[in-house]
């Protein structure tokens, strides 16, 4: 679930706010957005999708918060890795013609 | 504050009102592809989403593979024949011709308008699979470009009908908390499934709500039984991509391999109930390996962050329930996608896919085909039917149909809240031995203590501590379940993703549809040549 807002990082867009299907945070006038629901978060990943500043993590943990340290996030490089791997920029979509999915298909042990 | 405030004794409204030709409820493909048809038909069309046209739903989230083939190849008859031979004879062979076709010309269409697909090494257009955010995101863009009024964070909460045809709907914002009514010629549900907030990847939304609203207005329901359906996801974890598992050696805590024949996830699900199960991921060639990685980088989230390497070390895992979402009840509808009330079409997951994957799961390329055409086809018959009444569509008076939570029979219980509500449903579908295994006598008691939990729901439930979308959603999923379970008791046989250990066996005298619904009183019946609600 959603665990951090990087005070440092988030630039006030509120595009985590718009995108959120649950609408887990709030926006605040002129201050980063607080994490108002934290409960409603459905782990679904798609707020650092949108974050043009890659200040949000979600942690992998769907049933149960954690506490979560930003420097270390940081030094391990995991804020902004889902969006970076999937080639997004900015919070827009990009990569996609870069997707290699069809080698799952190749040995036939899934058929479509 | 309930929809009363809204609509005052003479019916006039407060609140953003707009008009429309075509109402669309529900953003994700499905919504997507009815709205952007029935503008290509001229319609004025207003899409309303309750999480954000772009992430909402389990496609965003999850991304899905499709169903690509030329017509008249040998893949095209390999594929129809696969989902005639899966679907435990309950599939029709022209509607799995038509999706499949269907499937075909609008994934061409999304290349056409510019949309992104990779390519083999080979240099082919690749068009097997879609990143969901990154699909949504393109189809939203489109809809701006079609004049299509998107408003987000905007759940319906029940229709508007006149003279038992649909009119329009009334719903909320969850940001603002302003009520929003729009009048219609027609309404397309495409809401989702009902997945009863298991945490499954992306399907926390879906929570029956266009079921709910669409049972208010008297639709029908089919297939209802055929949810005995759950994603393997790491225990820890939402990300319940099931495809990976393909390459799984799965075993036990004291590391016996479990034995896979048959339904792969049965061994899963039977280990699950008396302790933990493992995976590995070491069937994947570096060549898979590498594939998975470029192609779904969701998959590794929950293991890059909890630094496990999922290919040499074994990880634990469960079984999340995916009900409607990637089994196959839902409205009943026709070739056109209207359901059986008119005025009101439906498309994607909100409808059942019985005709076109019988018993079992359509999870993937399956249900992301199914979700083009359906919602292709009913924003375009929606579109006509908008047309074909002319001035007089919003000269019909229109009337309130949502009942349970928004118009109380009783007085108001303020004890009654949303979260218990929906714990209390939960222990009656989510367990492996509701759902995944059933039996006679598990869901007759099930049966009773959601009869109980609606009655009391529909005499004093209401959004007295709650938001009154909170409440409507607890109560679709109240009375998703009680369809769910009835239709599981009409089926005293063993049918695809049907499985009851008390009748293991497949009974060909039962190879027919069921078609359930009803609110206060729920009811089930075997499909005859004109199902009731059709013929009446």
């Amino acid at each position: 679930m959603i665990e951090l807002v990087s005070q440092s990082r988030c630039i006030h867009c509120n595009a985590c706010v718009n995108a959120c299907p649950e609408n887990v945070f709030d926006a605040v006038p002129g201050a980063a957005p607080v994490i108002a629901r934290p409960d409603d978060c459905q782990t679904c990943i798609l707020c650092e999708l949108y974050c043009p500043t890659h200040a949000l993590y979600v942690s992998p943990l769907a049933d149960a918060h954690e506490i979560v340290d930003e420097a270390l996030l940081e030094q391990a490089g995991l804020l902004g890795s889902f969006q970076r791997n999937m080639g997004w920029k900015r919070g827009v979509p990009a990569g996609t013609d870069q997707d290699l999915t069809y080698r799952m298909f190749e040995d036939r042990r899934v058929q479509p | 504050m309930t929809v009363e405030h809204l609509f005052d004794q003479r019916g006039s409204v407060s609140g953003l009102t707009l008009t429309a030709d075509v109402l669309v409820i529900g953003g994700g493909p499905a919504g997507a592809w009815a709205a952007l048809l029935a503008a290509a038909q001229g319609a004025k069309v207003v899409l309303v989403e309750k999480g954000f046209l772009g992430t909402g739903g389990a496609t965003a989230a999850g991304n899905t593979t499709t169903i690509h083939t030329l017509p008249g190849s040998d893949e095209r008859e390999a594929a129809i024949q696969r989902r005639m031979a899966q679907a435990f004879g309950l599939a029709k062979q022209d509607w799995v011709e038509r999706i499949i076709e269907d499937a075909f010309i609008h994934l061409n269409e999304l290349a056409d308008w510019g949309y992104p697909f990779p390519s083999t090494e080979d240099g082919v257009s690749y068009r097997g699979s879609l990143r969901g955010a990154d699909y949504l995101r393109f189809m939203r863009r489109l809809l701006r470009k079609a004049d299509v009024k998107v408003l987000d964070k905007s759940p319906a909460l029940e229709l508007l009908t006149s003279d038992g045809v649909v009119v329009g709907a009334a719903g909320t914002n969850r940001v603002s908390h302003e009520r929003w009514t729009v009048r219609s010629g027609a309404v397309v549900v495409a809401t989702g499934g009902c997945a009863f907030r298991s945490n499954a990847l992306g399907t926390n939304g879906l929570t029956g709500d266009g079921y709910l609203l669409s049972a208010e207005a008297g639709a029908v329901f089919s297939g209802m039984e055929f949810t005995g359906q759950y994603g393997i996801a790491p225990a820890f974890s939402s990300v319940t991509k099931g495809i990976i598992y393909f390459w799984a050696t799965f075993t036990d805590a004291d590391g016996n391999v479990l034995e896979r024949k048959g339904d792969r996830q049965a061994a899963v699900a039977r280990h699950l109930m008396t302790g933990p199960v493992y995976a590995v991921l070491d069937q994947a060639s570096p060549r898979v390996q590498e594939g998975m990685r470029r192609g779904q980088p969701n998959i590794f989230v929950p293991f890059d962050r909890k630094r496990i390497d999922p290919f040499t070390q074994r990880f634990p895992i469960t079984l999340r329930y995916e009900g409607t979402v990637r089994g196959v009840g839902g409205l009943v509808i026709d070739a056109t996608g209207a359901t059986t009330v008119p005025g009101l079409f439906a498309a994607g997951d909100a409808a059942s896919r019985e005709n076109f994957v019988g018993a079992t799961t359509g999870g993937g390329g399956p249900n992301s085909s199914w979700a083009m055409s359906t919602g292709a086809r009913a924003g375009q018959a929606a579109a006509a039917f908008a047309a074909a009444l002319g001035l007089r569509a919003q000269e019909r008076r229109a009337q309130p149909a949502g009942v349970i939570g928004l118009r109380p029979a009783g007085p108001i219980d303020k004890e009654l809240r949303v979260a218990d509500v929906i714990a209390a449903v939960q222990q009656e579908i989510l367990p492996l031995d509701r759902s995944y295994f059933r039996t006679g006598a598990a869901l007759a008691a099930s049966q009773e203590r959601l009869n109980d939990l609606w009655r009391e729901a529909r005499a004093g439930f209401s959004a007295s501590g709650d938001e009154v979308s909170d409440v409507r959603e607890a109560a679709s999923m109240i009375a998703t379940a009680r369809w769910i379970v009835a239709s599981a008791m009409g089926r005293p046989e063993s049918r695809g993703i049907n499985r009851r250990l008390d009748f293991p066996n497949t009974d060909p005298a039962q190879q027919h549809r069921l078609t359930a619904g009803g609110l206060d009183k729920v009811w089930v019946e075997p499909e005859t040549a004109m199902p009731r609600a059709m013929a009446s």
